[in-house]
């Protein structure tokens, strides 16, 4: 799924359907094994390994579907995650610790924790959030190398 | 602590990823909050949970934990088998708990 681009360093790019739980982390795996590839640090890989695992899973419970992008340059890992809708309603309160509004059925999973976008700000150098009801969500995160 | 042991001295009964069996285990966590699991659990941790399905393989993988352990012999998921070999991620089942898992750890001199 990797391309090459001068200038932007290496793209990756991941379809997320909703509610696909089978393959729920294949892209965020994918993605793994390309920095793997590469030789990048382990730390950031790590990092960057949480940081997609969580965003493909909110798209996968939480979105009608969307898409992980990933731009691999030479100082940093940039990550997408985009989705369309339904959007959050209130990102301060999705942000706290805890809070979730995953069904019953996907809490018997073991997911609505409400620890992933936490997760995701915690794992990344930079963390940023919009989202419009109606329209869809993304975030973008950088892991600097 | 190698992965075989678990196989060898514990009696542990694995149900997938052969390959990964040679890999050292640095210590043991128990959780079934997944991205609870995601923020917590640190390389070479073996991880006793009692969720089977598919994307337990993918944590796993991703967090580069030794094996996953299943208590109280649950049954788990065949694709999740599957995903598990394929990735060579071991997965063990056993009829104890995660308490006396966690014991037989402590035993064999894990801390
Ligand atoms: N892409 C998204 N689209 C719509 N709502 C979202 C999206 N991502 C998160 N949310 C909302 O924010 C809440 C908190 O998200 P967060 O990832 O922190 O926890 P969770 O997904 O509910 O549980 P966990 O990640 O611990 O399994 C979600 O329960 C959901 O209401
Ligand atoms: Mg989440």
């Amino acid at each position: 799924m990797g391309s090459n681009e001068k200038n932007t360093g290496i793209k990756l790019e991941y379809e997320i359907l909703k509610d696909d739980f089978a393959r729920a982390g294949e892209a965020s795996s994918g993605i793994k094994k390309v920095l793997r590839q590469l030789g990048i640090d382990s730390s950031a890989i790590r990092k960057t390994a949480i940081a997609t695992y969580e965003a493909e899973i909110n798209i996968v419970i939480h979105s009608e579907g969307g898409k992980i992008l990933v731009y691999i340059k030479p100082d940093k890992i940039e990550i997408i995650a985009k989705d369309n809708g339904p959007g959050i309603k209130d990102i301060d309160l999705a942000m706290q610790k805890g809070f979730s509004t995953a069904s019953n059925r996907v809490r018997e999973l073991g997911f609505g924790a409400g620890m992933g976008l936490p997760n995701m700000k915690k794992s990344s150098d930079e963390f940023y959030i919009e989202s419009e009801m109606g329209k869809g969500t993304t975030v973008k995160m950088i892991i600097t190398l | 602590m190698v992965i075989k042991d678990l196989k060898d001295r514990f009696h542990f009964k694995l149900l997938a990823g052969e390959k990964g069996l040679d890999n050292e285990i640095n210590g043991l966590y128990c959780c079934d909050l997944l991205s609870w699991v995601m923020s917590h659990a640190k390389d070479g941790d073996a991880w006793i949970t009692v969720q089977t399905h598919i994307n337990i393989v993918a944590i796993a993988s991703l967090l580069n934990l030794a094996c996953i352990i299943v208590p109280e012999s649950i049954e788990v998921d065949s694709d999740t088998v599957a995903k598990a070999d394929e990735e060579g991620i071991p997965i063990f089942s056993t009829d104890i708990n995660s308490f006396k898992i966690f014991t037989k750890f402590y035993e064999a001199g894990m801390r």
